[in-house]
């Protein structure tokens, strides 16, 4: 009866752990096995014949797969950056500093928090058209510039910073960009870290906003590149179907088992948003 | 942190009569900070809501050359376009199977994570995979999963004796099979914030509890942790209710709103998008934001009791 109740827990999760694992170890099973077992419908780990190799060139030369794979790392490097760099100072300024407006511009970065990006999409596509920018990087990316999540997170954290420590900055000659950039963002560090990993996870994974603004293969994000590549290949052949996937999949889950902390740190912040 | 906080701390107005040099290179320092975003928020938030409105009022078509003024036509429309109700339809079926499972599942699998030590990495790993995997890839190994000949879901069906099931080409099952791929997404993410609010908990709580004659886990669950568990339970409700109404890559992955599966982000897709029936579509992606907003409150409430995971 003790033994039960020890084990009874880890039985129970590991049941439950069963359906949500199956997706990935299918995923990686059929991506190494030849395509002529892929119709015995069997489980057994190890292929009668590896087709890894086959299955993995497949994916790569059927449609650019290393080049949508760039692409999201371009895009969504170009997004952090910039919302890194607009965020930050709007931060310092509401935290630290007394400006004109100062109390709507924070009432205002409130309210956009509520409007997901979805209900914005259609005028900004509009936009886009109208100045001839669909099918390019800044079209993926302009419409992310501007982290509204990211001024309300840093300023959350910057208004801890002792008043004392800037002041005393600013007596030994600091310049303001140096006291924002230096001194008070290295101490929100860990909230730059969570921040980081919730906008790289998120746009490695959208799919909406690229699928509106993106026709080009050539330009598609990874998840824009997957239904193309799924679109393609029709169901044909599961074997480098797989093998998209999980070239697709990897980048994220590799990241997340090394650094599981600040991943789960980060993306349960979307929480939030 | 409550809305009071974030509206700053009060400042006496009368200082603003004479303003002293450090304080007016403070303002301009603070403006110059500010402007990119600004200018950004007003480029791609305050503008875009306002063209979204005029939109809405108007007959207009991505392309057109004339544009006209029809009051609330497009809404009136809306409410008898069969198409649009539908996906109505088919996202509050999706929500209401996603969220009892989504939120009651996490609970179950947080309360089991949370006791355990030496494994709970293990577990939470396990749980949390499907949340940072791309949906877009893994809504696709499950509709190679589900196949009705070559899926192992349906081989196991089959081994137990039981007719295979058209998860994906039976209409009726259509949503409750994207609905499943939701709940699958969903779950790890949801453990994570209710392992963040058992946290919480302080543990002289239980042990009260169980001086008071709570001597069974399950009385102990039911008078300390489950009331306790109440603001975080009301977030990951809302949250995962949000999520539900933006489903959109599962129907773009499994059935690209054929055999009227198409959800309400999906409807919005493509009237404005693949239609471009830019003035129709500005009138649901209102009536989306409405529903997003009503949600969105619920959040508000909660952000304002300061809980940060």
């Amino acid at each position: 009866m003790g033994h039960v109740r020890k084990y009874l827990p880890h039985l129970v999760l590991a049941l439950g752990a069963i359906p949500m694992l199956l997706p990935f170890y299918w995923m990686f099973l059929t991506s190494i096995r030849s395509p002529s077992e892929i119709f015995d419908v069997s489980l057994w780990p190890i292929p009668r014949q590896f087709d890894a190799v086959q299955n993995y060139s497949r994916a790569a030369s059927q449609v650019p797969m290393l080049r949508f794979m760039l692409n999201g790392v371009i895009v969504c490097g170009g997004i952090l950056i910039v919302q890194v760099l607009t965020a930050v100072p709007a931060a310092y300024a509401l935290a630290k500093l007394r400006f004109p407006a100062r109390r709507l511009m924070m009432t205002l970065i409130i309210a956009a928090l509520c409007v997901p990006m979805q209900a914005l999409a259609l005028p900004l596509f509009v936009g886009l058209a109208k100045a001839n920018l669909l099918n390019t990087y800044f079209a993926m990316m302009a419409p992310f510039f501007l982290s509204v999540f990211a001024i309300f997170l840093f300023h959350q954290s910057f208004r801890s910073y002792p008043e004392e420590v800037i002041e005393a900055a600013r007596m030994d000659g600091f310049s303001e960009m140096e006291i924002c950039w230096r001194l008070v963002l290295r101490g929100s560090l860990p909230s730059l870290a969570a921040f980081a990993v919730f906008s790289l996870v998120a746009h490695w994974n959208d799919l909406y906003w690229p699928m509106i603004v993106v026709t080009d293969t050539n330009l598609a994000p990874p998840p824009l590149g997957m239904l193309f590549f799924a679109d393609v290949e029709s169901g044909a052949n599961y074997g480098a179907l797989m093998a998209g996937a999980a070239i697709i999949t990897a980048p994220m889950v590799i990241c997340f088992l090394f650094a599981r902390r600040h991943f789960i740190a980060g993306i349960t912040m979307t929480g939030v948003k | 942190m409550t809305m009071a906080d974030v509206t700053l701390v009060k400042q006496p107005a009368k200082v603003r009569a004479k303003r002293s040099p450090a304080d007016r290179r403070m303002a301009r320092l603070g403006l110059f900070f500010a402007a990119p975003s600004a200018i950004l928020l007003l480029a791609f938030y305050i503008i875009p809501i306002v063209v979204l409105c005029v939109f809405s009022v108007t007959d207009y078509q991505l392309g057109a050359l004339s544009i006209h003024f029809v009051g609330f036509d497009n809404f009136i429309k809306a409410f008898s376009d069969t198409v649009f109700l539908r996906s109505l339809r088919n996202t509050v079926l999706y929500a209401v199977i996603v969220i009892p499972f989504g939120v009651l599942l996490a609970l179950g699998v947080a309360l089991l994570v949370y006791k355990r030590k030496k494994s709970r990495a293990f577990w939470e790993i396990a749980y949390f995979l499907p949340v940072t995997a791309t949906l877009v890839a893994m809504a696709t190994v499950w509709q190679f999963l589900l196949h009705p000949s070559l899926g192992p879901v349906n081989a196991a069906i089959k081994a137990f004796g039981f007719e295979p099931v058209a998860f994906l080409s039976n209409p009726v099952l259509l949503i409750p099979t994207m609905a499943l791929i939701g709940i699958w997404q969903v779950l790890g993410f949801n453990m994570v914030l209710f392992l963040a609010g058992l946290t919480a908990i302080p543990r002289d709580l239980h042990e009260a509890a169980r001086l008071d004659g709570a001597k069974n886990p399950i009385d102990r669950f039911l008078t300390v942790t489950w009331p306790m568990l109440g603001p975080t339970t009301l977030f990951v409700v809302v949250t995962t209710s949000i999520s539900a109404f933006k489903v959109f890559e599962t129907v773009a992955v499994l059935t690209k709103g054929r055999f009227g599966s198409e959800t309400l982000l999906f409807e919005l897709y493509l009237e404005g998008f693949e239609y471009s029936n830019t003035g129709y579509a500005a009138a649901l992606t209102l009536l989306f934001l409405v529903i997003v907003l009503i949600l969105s409150i619920g959040q508000m409430v909660h952000m304002d009791r300061k809980v940060h995971y």
